[in-house]
């Protein structure tokens, strides 16, 4: 019964996010600053991760390639490969709800138990709208930047990585990455990273909306949003991939 | 003018208002006052439209407020000016983007002109050379003038302060409530103040509700609010000892 409520409540509150902004001008600030909190402040994290991702994804395959029947290249395919498919947008997503969805839930969540929202509220402004609109649409747009920004890194950081052990040469790993190469996988990856990055924001958004109590419950809201979020992503990445792929 | 007509609000089994009704007069400040539990706060959320009521009406003028949907009652919220407890000023913004943000998203005033009325209400609340700091980097007395500068940025109809001088010292919550009373009297609006300050019920209390139990108990003003033979009244009224001694002298 309480999931059926909570299902209710977020297509309630989504239904009121995705209304016209009162104002646009005051849509484009949030939306900018929205950019840089949950986007360009995230690029480091992305960066490290994704980059020595690749490097590790790159020395595992090397030395799981016994075989002298498989072509080095293998290494810059899988590589590629991976960080296309399953890395960049499943696993980097997973990384930001913990980043940009704690991050959500708890600025709302503060601005609920403080009565910033009562006061956008009785100011006549509608505050899902104006607060929950902003950060999807950021996520959405930005996010698939930082999935390509990954995906790039990642297979930097796997030639970096043969460049350094001597496990593959540069030219073989660069003519794995270029083979077998389909472009539907990076419209499979671009459609899933839209999805999560929809429901990061949203999920995250809503925990931090219904918040009740004080900063106990923030911090509650704030664990609840990520692991909502990564369930979710999980299960849509299943879903998805299903749907795509087979 | 707010007339408050026969409202009742339960939560759950729980009834928190009593068939209540009553006139927040214009150019007046009105304070609704009762020990904590009264249900002083769920009537200014009733009237503030944070809360629909269970029964009863809530007027503004001739417009029946509670009988109107969410997106209706904007109109009306776009009247009003509320002083939450805390402040309720956005983290994110300085003092100036604070008091400016009405203005931002309910007027077509250019920037120069959005700045000089920022000024003016940040000059008529004592509140100068604030404008670029971070609600964090100033004290709880100003905080509550900032909110009071933003409530009124818009020249509301209606003024709506939710225990306006809790967590401020005596000198400063004294300056608060005579702002609130000057500008009352300056603007004519209709304010309505929640609160269990007695030193604001005998400095402001022009028209005062004493609600017990979730029930109009007694109204009247300051002048004979001393004077009533109420006996939850007179237990709310000198329950502390500075109080007691005034009335024993």
């Amino acid at each position: 019964m309480k999931i059926i409520q909570e299902i209710g409540a977020y297509v309630w509150l989504m239904f009121q996010a995705f209304k016209r902004p009162d104002k646009g001008k005051v849509f484009r600030r949030q939306l900018m600053m929205d950019f840089q909190d949950l986007g360009t402040n995230s690029i480091g994290i992305v960066a490290v991760i994704s980059l020595f991702t690749g490097a590790i994804i790159a020395i595992q395959m090397a030395y799981n390639i016994d075989s002298p029947l498989i072509p080095l290249k293998t290494i810059g395919f899988s590589t590629r490969q991976m960080m296309i498919v399953e890395f960049s947008p499943t696993i980097i997503s997973l990384i930001l709800a913990g980043k940009v969805g704690s991050s959500i839930a708890s600025e709302i969540g503060t601005m609920r138990v403080t009565e910033q929202i009562d006061a956008l509220k009785v100011m006549g402004i509608n505050p899902a709208n104006y607060l929950i609109l902003p950060k999807i649409t950021a996520s959405m747009i930005y996010n698939p930047v930082l999935i390509v920004f990954s995906i790039v890194l990642g297979i930097f950081g796997g030639w970096l990585a043969m460049l350094v052990t001597g496990l593959s040469s540069s030219v073989v790993y660069i003519e794995g990455v270029r083979s077998w190469y389909d472009p539907f996988t990076i419209t499979y990856a671009m459609i899933k990273t839209l999805v999560f990055a929809f429901i990061i924001a949203s999920v995250s958004g809503y925990k931090g909306f219904y918040v009740k109590g004080g900063s106990v419950e923030v911090g509650r809201a704030s664990t609840q949003a990520v692991v909502y979020s990564s369930i979710l992503i999980i299960v849509f990445d299943l879903i998805l991939t299903q749907m795509l792929l087979t | 003018m707010i007339e408050v007509k026969n409202i009742s609000k339960s939560f759950a089994d729980q009834q928190v208002l009593k068939d209540i009704s009553f006139v927040f007069e214009k150019g007046k400040t009105n304070l609704i006052i009762g020990q904590s539990g009264s249900g002083k706060t769920v009537l200014m959320k009733c009237c503030i439209g944070l809360l629909d009521v269970d029964k009863g009406e809530i007027n503004f003028g001739k417009t029946c407020f509670s009988c109107f949907s969410e997106k209706e009652k904007r109109k009306i919220q776009k009247e009003m000016g509320v002083l939450f407890q805390g402040g309720a000023l956005f983290d994110s913004f300085t003092v100036e983007d604070n008091v400016m943000f009405p203005l931002n998203m309910f007027t077509k005033m250019s920037l120069e002109e959005k700045r000089e009325r920022v000024n003016t209400v940040l000059k008529r609340v004592n509140l100068l050379n604030a404008n670029k700091k971070f609600p964090a980097e100033i004290s709880g007395g100003m905080i509550k003038r900032v909110a009071i500068a933003r409530a009124i940025s818009l020249r509301p109809n209606y003024l709506f302060c939710d225990e306006p001088n809790s967590g401020l010292d005596p000198k400063t919550a004294e300056l608060i409530d005579e702002l609130i009373s000057d500008l009352t009297e300056e603007f004519q609006m209709t304010t309505v103040i929640n609160t269990h300050d007695m030193n604001s019920v005998i400095q402001i209390g022009q028209k005062i509700a004493f609600l017990h139990k979730g029930e109009l108990w007694w109204e009247g003003d300051k002048n004979v609010i001393l004077k009533t033979d109420n006996e939850e009244l007179n237990e709310f009224v000198f329950s502390t000892e500075l109080t007691r001694r005034i009335n024993r002298n």
